[in-house]
């Protein structure tokens, strides 16, 4: 699309194009409203809640007071819009703040400040160093006399190398005052267009309740419809005989409708509309845990985790695949420098130090021609910058930590990278200083793997090309002359440690080559269409002949406790992929040392390789089948793919990768780009797995956002990941971060359970429904969402509203069947066996949790004797009555021995002789006994006190417990004074249906 | 800007999380660290088996004890229409066979009756719990009289020839109006008909200066009329009959006799059979019981206590058995799938 720009000219460009505000904003206070609210009733519990409200306006059929139903209703809507609001008007601030951020603009010649939104298309915007683009910005001139300016763009892709811009030579000429000019803005930027629309993310928990909700719904509508015929039935033959009840004769045509409706307002109790509140209070809970968490803080910087996106934290229970970065990640990504191979020698073999090896250190003393060139391109090739701090110490500015490890090991052996003044480069070697001009650079690109420079000797006025990379960047394209198989066998040797290799080279240049090559560099730098690709095939040009120097390696130690805790979420069935752009070797080895594939013979590891798409597609055929004939044996299968062959897989064997992907469960993916990580999330992601992405660096922003659910770790690597994420955790924090994982795995569904249903159950007043709740959190554990759990919960409940119902209708039969009493009767009866039933679920008793049990028992009696001292309630005296009568108690007594007697003597049995992994893993924990004994784990040579932190998986999960009640001591109280009056109506009226149900049987026997 | 300002929120946060615990602070901080103390029961065979032999051992003695209280109580029921009914028995007797309005009836009684004996009606298939009948009254009317005027939840008795009706509503228009008389021998017994509803309704629920106004005037008579005169706090039967129940067989206090009956006397009841039953096949009888500490007779607690209590001491005997013969170590790693072969 073509487009006009009037450069200075706001009026012209006023009318065609929009101004620079940005507006991030989902709603404005004219459509908050309907926009909210629509927001809201697309979700179908929401609808159902509507749907039950309205029905209850019409007093023909409400069986309860419409209050009970409108509000809650209208607070948990005005909570949830509150909620909104209140985000929209943060985001409102913030945008303002980058709206009103000043921005120099030039106008007539003249600078002027103005704020970010005033900008127009067609302005000239003046930026300084370390400025933030306020728009998308065409470059017309910078103060580089070379015309360029580099860009990063962390905040569009998350890549955080600087990128080259260059002024187009048309532009060159241009007074070096105006700088930069803008083309496009406001919404329609880049960034503006890739952002997409906020939409609220929805948790695996909220689409299973949404679905159970849906399923309950059609049960409810099975019992109405059941119920609501019979009742049809029952009134034409029966109640139409009864002159006591008055029936007209003839009734309005809806008279079919009422009943059924009636029945579809008792048993719309069955979906408690509290459960909305209490989720959100649980999940904005479960955040506000991850953030207290003591032990995900880090020590070093005191950075503590943060959650961001409150809602998804349950989600964490239901992992199923983490992918992980290797880099600051598992490791700390604080690299080293080890060892290294110059011209076919190796140094740091013997203590592991190649900074302290003799060897070394005699060869740059009599300045041995390799080593120093060796030494050199380790302290200049690179794009570091060094600062002189007033104490005279050289501080180092690296965008990558590898870079960072060279330079300073390049100093420690007497090659000082001391300044960089412009393009000159000053280098301190044994006391003398050389200088160097640097020409050209050839920057890294996750594509070429490696970097080069071009440097001028100042002294000499010799022309060198300084090239480091990835061995298969570099080594293909040394001399001819050269042997290269030496550095093959370093690169090897060093990958098989785990290090982290990086070949070095150089080649002098003719001058009239550079001349030559330097021109069409300069032209392929300021194409406007394939520039990276042109630049990467111009370099291709240059770097080539290399005479290639030797390899460094570079140790990148692993986070502490990584190994243990990779263990342990192994063992909880949880999915490992590592997704790292290292070699193979290095990845392999890492892999080993942090437990993450088990070595030979345990453990068996299959590579899928190949360039060309057949090759890889019979790999990745003998790989699946391997996969299929070993996942019933007990061995460890991993597969290892590479950056190339998973291009092709993805590109040509989606099905078949995707097989494969389900089969393993470990997989390590080496030598992979940004996008193909996300890549690899979408795929586990398309097969309806949780994933769970962590990773530092910016180049895991697009994995990080694409995951379900993200882990940025706020660490070196700079904080793009951590905006990106929906969790942040302190810097190399990974153990206790995975220790939280896993604990939420096994928890999640234990600790809501006691906390929803003691909440949940006490507005309601029959014995069905009140187990209705813990069906539904029961869910929450995705992988214990079957068939049989929901059935089980459904018999259970089901059976317990049989035992309230039969012992009190029995036990208050005949002169005592008075509606107030009986219904009294029962609801204790539901409020007594909820609480056992709670607290049978409950596997750890804390202070709060005695408190929340109990103390729910204790409140529904204090608030019911209040309601008894009412006179003019509907219960006047009726408590007191009933705790005078002996019979009341012992009624009470039974209820709760036959209700949970067999609900023990099932779960003890199951228990004891049918145990699940939980099961056991709580025996063992109270009993004491060792639970990471099981299986192999290394002995680490780590301090004893990360030894136990792997243990805490286990031990911490039960104390999760008392997270939720101090909702469950408040929230009874509140809910059921809410309900207060509307209990004994609702409670007799389902009585009355209940009775009626039960005497239609009666009849029919 | 805004990962600025979280990172500093972020630090305060930390500051204020890690200050010295003391008191209420150590509480808080176990708390959020989830580290507060905690006991963790094991549902271990021991626990289990005795939790169950112990709730064995305290219900059949609580439930003979019960059966016991409730047998004692020797009720005295009968049936309108025929003969005695034993305490344990009750024969029911279909009404319309032999339907006059006014019977006699000659009871023996088997055991000796300590006085109060209490002397309920007893309604089977008679539903005072259906919802047009529940919510056919008024309280704030039974209360103020006809000053509170707002009557529509009577429907469909709230008014007649224009005016409105006191007592207003269902449960009120279809009082019970059966009377019965006693006698032992030629003896007249005394019965008294006072207190026998409760002391709330009558002070707080129903007016002390509320009379009958307009009540049963209607072309449709439904049961009993009420003497004008009265006020309705005084009305015990109406105030008995309003408390309705939530089953479709009740028993409702009529009346207490104040002499002790000794085995073998013969009570004779002369009775007003008014009340309309038939339409709807409905049974009268009329129970004559003593009270026990548990209210009436009614062996379903005794039983269920008694049938509980042996399924518990069976169950744990079953699950020492098994115990015995299969133990299982607890906690035992090697059991979980992960051990016993790699999760696929």
């Amino acid at each position: 699309m073509k487009r006009y720009v009037y450069i200075n000219d706001d009026e012209a460009s006023q009318d065609l194009y929009c101004d620079n505000r940005l507006s991030n904003r989902k709603y404005t206070l004219l459509n908050f409203l309907p926009k909210n609210l629509w927001e809201q009733f697309s979700r179908f519990m929401n609808q159902y809640f509507l749907l039950i409200a309205c029905l209850q306006l019409w007093s023909l059929i409400t069986p309860v007071n419409p209050a009970s139903t409108w509000g809650p209703l209208i607070f948990i809507f005005a909570v949830s819009a509150s909620k909104e609001a209140w985000d929209d008007y943060n985001r409102y601030l913030s945008d303002k703040k980058a709206n009103e951020k000043e921005v120099w603009v030039v106008k007539k010649g003249v600078k002027k400040h103005i704020q970010a939104q005033d900008i127009q298309v067609g302005n000239i915007v003046w930026l300084r160093e370390n400025d933030e683009a306020p728009c998308d910005l065409v470059l017309i001139g910078t103060s580089d006399p070379q015309g360029v300016c580099y860009v990063e763009t962390a905040a569009l892709d998350g890549e955080i190398d600087l990128k080259t811009r260059v002024i187009p030579a048309t532009c060159m000429g241009i007074d070096l005052e105006l700088l930069h000019k803008i083309k496009a803005i406001c919404n329609e930027t880049k960034l503006g267009m890739s952002r997409g629309i906020p939409e609220p993310k929805l948790t695996a928990m909220d689409a299973m309740i949404d679905k159970l909700t849906g399923a309950i719904f059609v049960f409810q509508i099975v019992v109405v419809m059941v119920l609501g015929i019979a009742g049809n039935v029952w009134k034409d033959t029966e109640a139409r005989k009864q002159w006591y009840v008055m029936y007209p004769k003839e009734g309005p045509w809806y008279e079919l409708l009422v009943i059924p409706l009636r029945f579809e307002l008792l048993c719309s109790i069955m979906i408690p509309i509290s459960i909305k509140v209490s989720l959100d209070l649980v999940k904005s809970l479960y955040a506000k845990f991850i953030d207290w968490d003591n032990e995900m803080i880090d020590n070093a910087t005191g950075t503590p985790s943060h959650a961001t996106n409150t809602a998804i934290s349950e989600d964490l229970g239901q992992v199923e695949y983490i992918l992980t970065d290797k880099t600051g990640t598992l490791t700390e990504n604080r690299m080293i420098f080890r060892r290294c191979c110059i011209s076919g020698v190796f140094y740091g073999n013997e203590n592991g130090d190649a900074l302290k090896d003799g060897q070394l250190l005699n060869a740059i003393a009599s300045g041995s021609t390799d080593v120093i060139r060796f030494l050199t391109v380790m302290a200049v090739c690179n794009t570091v910058i060094p600062v002189q701090s007033k104490t005279g110490s050289i501080l180092y500015k690296a965008q990558s930590q590898d870079e960072d490890a060279l330079v300073h090991a390049a100093a420690k052996l007497h090659m000082v990278f001391v300044k960089k003044n412009a393009n000159i480069l000053e280098i301190r070697f044994n006391g003398s200083i050389i200088q160097y001009e640097v020409l050209e650079t050839l920057e890294f690109t996750s594509d070429r793997k490696r970097m080069s420079v071009v440097l001028k000797d100042c002294q000499s006025g010799k022309i060198i090309l300084l090239s480091k990379g990835a061995d298969e960047a570099i080594l293909p394209y040394a001399s001819a002359a050269q042997q290269t198989r030496i550095f093959v066998e370093a690169v090897e040797q060093y990958s098989q440690l785990g290090l982290r290799t990086l070949c070095l080279a150089w080649r002098e240049l003719e001058e009239d080559e550079y001349q030559e090559w330097s021109l069409t560099f300069k032209e392929a730098s300021s194409t406007l269409v394939d520039r990276e690709w042109r630049i990467a095939e111009t370099c291709q040009r240059l770097e080539r002949d290399l005479e290639v120097l030797g390899v460094t390696a570079i140790e990148d130690r692993l986070q502490d406790g990584v190994p243990e805790t990779i263990e342990t979420l192994r063992k909880a069935g949880i999915n490992f992929w590592m997704l790292t752009g290292d070699k193979q070797n290095t990845a392999i080895q890492i892999a080993l040392s942090c437990n993450f594939i088990s070595p030979e013979p345990k453990g068996q590891l299959l590579l899928i390789d190949g360039k060309t798409e057949d090759e890889v597609c019979t790999s990745l055929e003998r790989v699946l089948l391997t996969m299929r004939i070993t996942t019933s044996e007990p061995k460890d299968v991993a597969f290892v793919v590479d950056g190339w062959a998973l291009e092709i897989a993805l590109k040509h064997y989606r099905k078949a990768f995707t097989e494969l992907a389900i089969l393993s469960r470990t997989a390590i993916c080496c030598r992979v780009t940004p996008s193909q990580k996300a890549q690899l999330v979408e795929l586990l992601k398309s097969c309806d797995y949780r994933t769970l992405a962590i990773g530092d660096g910016g180049n895991d922003v697009r994995m990080i956002q694409q995951a379900d659910i993200g882990v940025g770790i706020s660490g070196r690597e700079g904080l793009q990941a951590a905006r990106a994420a929906d969790y942040s955790i302190g810097s190399v924090s990974g153990t206790s971060l995975f220790n939280s994982v896993s604990l939420m795995a096994y928890n999640v569904f234990y600790t809501s359970i006691p906390a929803l249903v003691s909440v949940l159950d006490k507005d309601l007043s029959e014995g069905t429904v009140i187990q209705h709740p813990q069906i539904l959190f029961y869910c929450q554990a995705g992988r214990l969402l079957n068939p049989s759990t929901f059935a089980g919960w459904f018999g259970r409940s089901l059976f317990h509203a049989i035992v309230v119902f039969v012992i009190s209708i029995h036990s208050y039969a005949y002169e005592k069947s008075e509606m107030e009493e009986l219904s009294m009767v029962a609801l204790s009866g539901c409020i007594w066996l909820q609480a056992f039933v709670v607290a049978m679920e409950t596997n750890s008793f804390t202070v709060f949790q005695h408190l929340a049990i109990w103390g729910n028992l204790f409140v529904f009696y204090i608030i019911n004797w209040i309601l008894s001292a009412i006179p003019s309630s509907g219960m006047y005296t009726i408590m007191f009555r009933l705790c005078a009568q002996p019979s009341y108690w012992i009624t009470m007594f039974l209820i709760v021995a036959a209700g949970m007697g067999p609900v023990l003597a099932l779960k003890y049995f199951r228990y004891t002789y049918r145990p699940s992994k939980i099961n056991i893993l709580q025996q063992a924990e109270r009993l004491g006994g060792p639970i990471l004994s099981l299986g192999t784990i290394e002995p680490q040579p780590r301090s004893i006190e990360k030894e136990v932190s792997p243990l805490s998986i286990i031990t911490q999960p039960k104390n999760r417990n008392p997270v939720y009640e101090p909702l469950l001591s408040d929230s009874p109280n509140s809910t059921r004074r809410s309900f207060g009056p509307g209990t004994p109506f609702d409670f007799f009226q389902s009585q009355s249906r209940l009775s009626s149900v039960y005497s239609r049987n009666c009849k029919d026997n | 800007m805004d990962i600025d300002r979280g990172s500093t929120s972020i630090n305060e946060e930390v500051a204020r999380s890690i200050p010295i615990h003391s008191g209420r602070t150590k509480v808080f901080y176990q708390f959020t660290q989830q580290n507060l103390p905690a006991c963790k029961p094991v549902l271990t065979p021991a626990w289990v088996i005795t939790t169950f032999l112990l709730m064995g051992v305290i219900f059949i003695p609580v439930g003979l004890v019960t059966l016991r209280a409730s047998r004692s109580v020797n009720p005295f029921s009968f049936c309108f229409c025929l003969i005695i009914q034993l305490f344990v028995v009750e024969i029911v007797e279909r009404y319309d066979i032999e339907c006059v309005p006014e019977v006699l009836r000659g009871n023996k009684v088997d055991k000796y009756m300590k006085a109060p004996i209490h002397i309920y009606y007893q309604l089977d298939n008679y539903y005072q719990n259906h919802r047009r009948y529940v919510k056919s009254r008024n309280d704030k009317q039974l209360l103020h009289g006809l000053k509170y005027n707002d009557t529509s939840s009577c429907q469909p008795e709230e008014s007649n020839n224009g005016l409105p009706i006191v007592p207003c509503g269902l449960i009120a228009w279809s009082l019970f109006n059966d009377t019965y008389t006693f006698s032992r021998g030629t003896t007249e017994l005394m019965v008294s008909r006072k207190n026998i509803a409760w002391k709330s309704d009558r002070d707080h629920k129903f007016g002390k200066r509320v009379h009958p106004f307009n009540f049963q005037n209607g072309t449709l008579t439904g049961g009993g009329k009420l003497n004008p005169h009265i006020p309705l706090s005084d009305q015990e039967d109406l105030i008995v009959w309003m408390r309705t129940a939530a089953l479709p067989s009740f028993r409702k206090l009529y009346g207490r006799i104040e002499e002790d009956l000794d085995a073998g006397d013969v009570v004779v009841v002369r009775l007003m059979n008014n009340y309309n039953t038939y339409s709807f096949g409905g049974k009268k009888k009329l129970v004559l019981s003593t009270s026990g500490w548990l209210g009436g007779k009614n062996d379903f607690l005794g039983a269920a206590y008694v049938f509980v209590g042996s399924s518990s001491v069976i169950i744990s005997i079953v699950f020492l058995l098994l115990h015995v013969k299969n133990p299982r170590p607890y906690g035992e790693t090697a059991y979980l799938s992960w051990n016993l072969k790699s999760i696929s």
